[in-house]
């Protein structure tokens, strides 16, 4: 382990940041022995904050349960808890860090708050193998390239306003498409789009480093409305536009870091045509393509006890006075000293 | 086309590869799109030719507006190429970490003062970084890359545009970021007036605290 720390433990981490609840537990090596996860999916429309972490709170005692019982281990084991202290949906947040507070205070044992996207890079990074990569992080909630530098993960290009899951998410919506467990909206939206043919010019809108998917949205949306169109085939173009941006984007960010990774993660990363268009920029860069297994690139409480257990072997832990939800946190604030 | 000899790859875009030549007895810049692999090709054509025009026009423009941009030659939009004059200099980006912290004020106040210009004639550059900066042998600063251009006189798009500036600063020269982006906005109040940087900072200001997860949004 690092120096100065021999002690060996285990760490368990909550994450409940938009609408999963999940526990994970990492050992301080960096095994990690349990990532159960409980999905809120709506009846209807999209997640509604209040309703998510209502649900939240009806299923962490059973979540947390099955967490140790999968690791094999008790409470009592436990040497540090971490929770994702933001950014995200507040009742959510606040949802998770009760119950993270609670078990901290009952235990005895420190508390680590950490930052959401910090831990998706870091889960990443530990499932991939990957060192010091370019990640791009899409999800329904963030549209991220970061590459770490002087001692951060510095932000190259972000969303201007929507996420590009969201976007995937609130279009499939409208074209009245029902999500099921297992079945998320962006994968009912790559499987229409692979029959997909006819590229539907939607607006393509990459200002500098950073993209707007506002637009794109709105086009496509009245592009369903007028009814011109196949829906496989504005399926197909949505996410051949979409994609386009966020790739140029990873492809300039990894011609100007010169790093030797690409780190896809994130919801979105499970689709087959994203994970191929990084492929074909990390080989024309001589970079390695790298990504995740699902269920640790979605929202996952694995990320949590995982990073958790870095900061806390780095010296960082969060008072409870502390802790309180940050709902605006952004990635480039936090130090990350274990990165050198 | 043919008239190009010796061409010789000097930089590797992510977008676009440059090339030095010679063309008519002239030391010219060649800049050609690539295909690119993981965009489907109707796609990637729409994407280059649309570049390729674009940049060609307001470069030339941008001159207009009086801000150095090499002199287009030729275009030749079926090959997605643009030929343009050489400029021999250095990179904004080399040169700001070279020279002493007074020099570096100057630097960036004339580019605030470009920048003024182009805003005020109506062009956004797209991609203000000190990559697409050139300092040639007389002194003058050159602006390349309008692959991002765009003529618009929005508040709005002036206000992404030097947000854009502040990040890219941010980014790669984090240790004096602030400095120079002050110095760039006195250059730039030099040419719009006081009254005007007044709107665009505002602009700033809210186009950041748009941006995703601040802290201060919710003052």
């Amino acid at each position: 382990m690092e120096k100065g720390k021999t002690r060996d433990g285990y760490c368990l981490g909550i994450e409940s940041t938009a609408d999963d609840f999940s526990v994970g537990i990492a050992t301080f090596k960096g095994e990690i022995l349990a990532n159960v996860i409980s999905a809120y999916i709506p009846p209807e429309g999209g997640i509604h904050p209040r309703e998510a972490s209502r649900h939240h709170a009806e299923v962490a005692s059973k979540v947390l349960e099955e967490a140790f019982r999968k690791a094999c281990i008790k409470p009592r084991d436990l040497a540090v808890i971490a929770f994702s202290q933001g950014p995200g949906l507040g009742p959510c947040l606040r949802t998770g860090a009760a119950v993270a507070r609670a078990l901290a205070s009952y235990l005895h044992v420190p508390l680590v708050g950490v930052n959401h996207c910090v831990a998706h890079i870091e889960i990443g990074k530990l499932k991939a193998g990957a060192k010091d990569p370019v990640t791009l992080y899409v999800s329904g909630g963030n549209t991220i390239v970061a590459a770490f530098d002087a001692g951060r993960y510095r932000v190259f290009g972000e969303t201007l306003d929507i996420a590009l899951g969201n976007c995937l998410d609130v279009f499939a919506r409208e074209a009245g498409l029902k999500q099921k467990p297992g079945e998320p909206f962006g994968a009912i939206v790559e499987k229409l789009a692979k029959s997909g043919k006819r590229l539907v010019p939607l607006p393509y809108a990459v200002r500098g480093m950073d993209m707007s998917f506002s637009g794109l949205l709105t086009a496509a949306i009245k592009a369903l409305q007028k009814g011109d169109y196949k829906l496989e085939d504005l399926c197909y173009s949505l996410q051949e536009t979409a994609f386009s941006m966020v790739v140029e984007v990873t492809e300039r960010a990894l011609a100007h870091t010169e790093k030797k990774e690409v780190l896809l993660t994130g919801g979105v990363a499970a689709n087959r045509r994203l994970q191929e268009m990084v492929r074909f920029i990390a080989e024309e860069h001589n970079a390695k393509f790298c990504t995740v297994p699902s269920e640790y690139a979605i929202d996952n409480g694995a990320m949590i006890a995982w990073t958790g257990v870095l900061a806390f072997t780095h010296g960082i832990t969060t008072p409870i006075e502390k802790s309180y939800v940050r709902l605006k946190w952004r990635l480039e604030e936090v130090e990350v000293p274990w990165m050198k | 086309m043919d008239e190009i000899k010796q061409p010789l790859l000097i930089k590797k875009g992510a977008e676009a590869h440059l090339f030095l030549a010679e063309w008519h007895n002239k030391i010219v810049i060649l800049k050609r799109r690539l295909p690119k692999k993981y965009r489907v090709a109707a796609l990637d054509d729409q994407i280059k030719t649309y570049r390729t025009i674009h940049e060609s026009r307001l470069m030339h423009e941008a001159k207009k507006a009086g801000v150095p941009t090499p002199t287009i030659f030729f275009v030749d939009v079926k090959n997605s190429t643009i030929i343009m004059e050489f400029i021999k200099g250095k990179q904004l980006k080399q040169l700001c970490n070279e020279v002493s912290e007074k020099k570096r004020i100057q630097l960036f106040r004339e580019v605030g003062r470009l920048i003024g210009k182009l805003h005020k004639y109506g062009i956004v550059h797209g991609d203000l970084t000190t990559s697409n900066m050139i300092q040639a042998s007389d002194g003058k600063i050159f602006f390349v890359d309008f692959g991002l251009s765009e003529k618009t006189r929005e508040l709005e798009a002036r206000g992404v545009d030097l947000h854009l500036m502040k990040r890219a600063l941010q980014s790669t020269h984090f240790r004096y970021a602030e400095k120079c982006f002050d110095a760039i906005i006195e250059g730039y109040s030099n040419v719009l007036g006081a009254g005007e940087v007044r709107n665009v900072l505002d602009k700033i200001r809210e186009i950041e605290s748009r941006g995703r997860y601040i802290a201060e949004r919710r003052r």
